[in-house]
Order: structure tokens, then sequence, then C-alpha cells
């Protein structure tokens, strides 16, 4: 049975990586208008000290990878990114300790575990212009998929993540410093969500 | 982009060199991670004042770490929270056993990031306290938003709060005071000209010749409304109006009166937007017992100004009185 190896989530964070420092320019202007500008350059910084962790001592197993992940995230990130990424792959890791390869069940473990804990630090609920919105149907396609294959899984969860993300924009932002604009924040794409989708979207869709 | 900077990346390193070299006298400079600290601290039996949040608001909170005021600043990148490692070494290292206060203005960020730090501060046995500051009354609806934001009474709580705690009161007294303060306070500022964050490179928002923003943050996020441009007068009109409305100021009663500029309004603009708003005080009654004017709580190169109006009682005043030794805020030491 497919499963999420150490190797292939490892890879899955290496490229991340890649993707956020590409994609810092655009997470920026997304968070120009209705953030502080900093998304981008916050999640490429993060993710390229979690490349430069990952490569000097890479983890034996996908707890002390997640657990890496979230510790290097907490203390390079800043804004309210860091923290809320940091506690969703703190609380994930707490449900792979130990473990080599995740089956799609164990992972839905972790990132239920995960959004759960985000969740509860953010005080945020799906519908207030956040990553949740990206990440809880993303949640939802990976329980309905439980049947199906991993990779089937997967990629319903980054679709359900996509169409998240996008419903993000006619939406009034509730959170963070978007909700200070109060109307003018409806016709703009949530920063977070787009992130998170960038996250899970590769996941399902291993480059090379 | 005109900027007086060698790399944008650079900005905050180079700035923290800078002050360190500048002040060596009162204040040292931590790395990895980065936090300013008073050069005497640990001070021992003193309660602990630690703030801080992105870079970009200078002299809030670098400047005004020293005697009587902060013991431990921690700078984030540009507009960016600090992270938790930061708060937390900090606290460590001006804890002089009577417990830390942390001062922390109410933006996600900064608040999810402290909120972690208290917590690694407790569980390696520091007494922490956390105030939040909250006193923007341009954010109107609070159950819609993260809440009103932290802005001009952040330094006057550092100041009042760091006075007190220079004499020996005790962590839960300099918490409690520091919740007066901020409920006490109220803030409202305008923006002439958006700012231009480092990596970004342009401007955070357009305003034509003619138009102004009404209700800005201090992160170049875009206020509440825009309007065309007045004169300063009633400018002023338009920030003391929500400002007074917001708070049951009474005939009578003794207010704090600090007229702040954004980063880019020169100080003499500061005066004109003082008379007026020192005018319409003494129309309501008020005494305006104390003032503060100049650039505090900046948005880099925004230009604008800020007024905050803080209710004042007997013991506020005295430690807003009391001596205080910091790069950018000093008197009676």
């Amino acid at each position: 049975m497919a499963a999420l190896s150490t190797d292939r989530m490892t890879t899955w964070l290496l490229q991340a990586a890649d993707d956020l420092e590409q994609a810092k320019t655009m997470l920026t202007e997304l968070d120009t208008p209705i953030g502080d500008s900093d998304h981008g350059v916050n999640m490429a910084r993060g993710f390229a000290a979690v490349r430069d962790k990952l490569r000097a001592a890479p983890p034996a197993d996908v707890g002390s990878l997640l657990k890496t992940v979230a510790m290097t995230l907490i203390s390079t990130v800043g804004g309210a990114s860091g923290p809320l990424y940091g506690t969703f792959f703190l609380q994930a890791s707490t449900k792979a300790t130990g473990k080599t390869s995740l089956t799609l069940a164990e992972w839905t473990e972790c990132f239920e575990a995960g959004l759960t804990g985000l969740m509860a630090r953010g005080k945020a609920q799906p519908g207030e212009k956040t990553m949740v919105d990206a990440l809880a149907p993303a949640l939802e396609a990976l329980k309905a998929a439980a049947a199906q294959p991993l990779e089937q899984a997967l990629a319903a969860a980054a679709a359900a993540a996509a169409q998240g993300m996008v419903a993000t924009i006619p939406l009034q932002a509730r959170k963070g410093r978007a909700s200070y604009l109060g109307e003018r924040s409806i016709g703009h794409q949530d920063p977070g969500a787009t992130s998170s989708h960038l996250l899970l979207r590769r996941l399902a869709e291993p480059a090379g | 982009m005109k900027k007086l900077i060698n790399a944008p990346e650079a900005v905050v390193a180079e700035a923290l060199d800078g002050m360190e070299a500048a002040h060596a006298g009162l204040i040292k400079v931590c790395r990895a991670p980065d936090f300013i600290m008073r050069a005497d601290a640990p001070v021992a039996g003193k309660v602990a004042l630690v703030s801080g949040g992105g870079s970009g608001h200078e002299p809030m909170h670098g400047g005004f770490v020293g005697r009587g005021m902060l013991d431990a600043a921690c700078p984030g990148a540009v507009f960016t929270s600090p992270t938790p490692d930061q708060m937390f070494e900090a606290s460590k290292a001006v804890n002089g056993g009577a417990g830390v206060l942390h001062i922390v203005k109410n933006y996600t960020g900064d608040v999810l990031n402290f909120e972690m730090a208290a917590d690694l501060a407790r569980a390696d046995g520091i007494d922490v306290e956390s105030v939040i500051i909250d006193d923007d009354v341009a954010v109107e609806d609070s159950t819609w938003t993260a809440g009103r934001r932290g802005v001009g009474t952040t330094v006057l709580a550092e100041k009042i709060c760091g006075g007190l705690a220079e004499r020996k009161a005790p962590l839960t007294t300099v918490a409690e005071m520091c919740r007066r303060v901020n409920a006490q306070g109220r803030s409202m500022g305008m923006a002439l000209a958006a700012c231009t964050v480092p990596h970004v490179g342009k401007p955070s928002f357009e305003l034509a010749a003619d138009e102004m923003e009404i209700g800005i943050g201090i992160h170049g996020e875009p206020g509440r409304h825009r309007v065309k441009l007045e004169t300063a007068d009633r400018i002023t009109e338009m920030l003391m109006e929500p400002v007074l409305a917001d708070l049951p100021f009474k005939s009578g009663d003794p207010v704090l009166m600090f007229v702040n500029g954004m980063g880019a309004t020169p100080t003499v603009e500061l005066y004109i937007i003082y008379r007026k708003a020192a005018e319409i005080a003494r129309k309501h009654g008020l005494k305006v017992v104390r003032t503060l004017v100049g650039s505090y709580i900046t948005s880099l190169d925004m230009a604008g100004t800020s007024i905050t109006l803080l209710k004042m009682d007997e013991e506020m005043l005295t430690c807003w009185d009391a001596p205080v030794l910091t790069p950018s805020l000093r008197w009676g030491a």
C-alpha cells in the first residue's frame, strides 16, 4: 500500500521551499492591499531555513521531520504565519512520532491534529479569510477520500485547498491585519490561504 | 525607492549595529536571537519590562530601553513580529527575580508570538504577565476584526510602567498599571502619504495629491476612509472627535496629550496639530497636564500624525515624571 515515506515528506518540504522562494513576490503582492506586504518574504525565509536544516541533518522519521519544520518556522518566520504554520507542523508531528512512513489514514490524523492546533492558536474558524479556508476543505477532502488510493486523496486535498483559496476572494476578513479594512478586504485573495494551497499542491505533485 | 540603506535584507541588523555603537553606555545588543537590553540588566528585585514588535516604528521599542523604561526590546523584521525565541531569551536575560511583564501591541502576529514566548518562559520557571495594548479607535467593530490595534498608548504605557517598576512595585501591580493605562488611553492616526517597505520597494498604498487616509495603522495598511485633503485644523478635529467620543472624558479630567509623527512629518507640523488639539481639549474642559510631541511610534517614511489622549491620575503622573534614561526618551536622570 502506498505510503508517505520520510524521504517523500522530506522531498515535499525541500521542493516547497523552492516554490515559496519563487512565489515570494506573488504572495507579497497579495499581502500588500490587505496585509502588511511581508507574507512572501517571511514564508520564503522560513522555508529556506527549513531547507538548510533538512539538508544538514536529514531527520530519520516523519515525526522528527515535522517537528524540525515546526521549530524552524516558529523561530524564523515571525508575523502571524510563523506561530500558525509552526503550530500546525508541531501538532501534526505528535501523531507521527517514530513513524518512518504514514498511511493515508495516518497523514489525515496528522493533518487534523495540525489544523485543530492552528485554529486554536489563531482562534480562527472557516469563512474568516485565513489559511483555514484552504486547510479545512483539504482535510474534509482527505477524509472523504479515505477509501481511495493515496495519490488520489492528496490530489483531492490540493484541489479542495485551491477552491477554498479562490473562495476567500469575496470574503470579508475577520482575522489578522486584513480585518482592519472591513469591507475593503473584499475582492482580494487571502495570502495565507494561497501559501497553504502551494504547500498542499506540492505534496500532491512532487516535481521531477 | 530612495532610502538610506545598503540592502533591504540588511536593514534591521545594520540598524542594531548602529544603535549599539551610538548608545553603548545605555544598551547592549544581543544577537541570534536579536534583542536590545539595558546595559545594567538584570536589575535585582525589579520587575523587568519586555516589549517588541516589527522594526520600522523606531524609536519604539529599542529606543526606549534603559533606566526607567524597558529592560529589553525584541525587533522583528520590518513590520513583522519578532519570533518567540527572541522574547524568551530576552525575558531570561533581564529577569531580576521579580518576574517579567510583556507589553504587547494588539496585532495577530505579535500576540501569537508573545503567547508562545510566555509559554516557554513559564516552562522555564519565569513569572510572566502579558498586557495587550489596543487603543486605536479607528478600528470600530471589534467583533468583526482582530480587535483594536496597539498604537500611541504603547509608548505611554512603557514609560509609566517603567517608572513604576523602578520603584520595585511587584509584577501584579505593574501589570495592573499597564492595563489601566491601556483602558484610559485612546489614539487615532492619519496619513498624507504611505510608507515604502524596503523589501517591497514601492509605497504600500497610493494616495492622490489631494487625498488623505484617515484611521491608518502603523504598518502601511490603508485606513478606514480615504477622503479629500483638509487643513491641519480640520484634520485635527477629525482625529480628536472619535478619540473624545470613545472614552468618557469628563470636564476637569487631567489628560496627557501625545501628538506623534508617523516618520516623514516635520516637527513644525506636529506643533500646528498640537495647537488645535489643545484648543479642542480645552473646549471640552479637559486639563492637559502633560504633553509629548514628536515622532516616537512611526511607520517608516509615512507622512502623517496620530493623536493619543490618556486620562491621568496621581500615580500615573508620578510615574510619568520619574527619571528616564534611554536612547530616545530622557529626563530627570
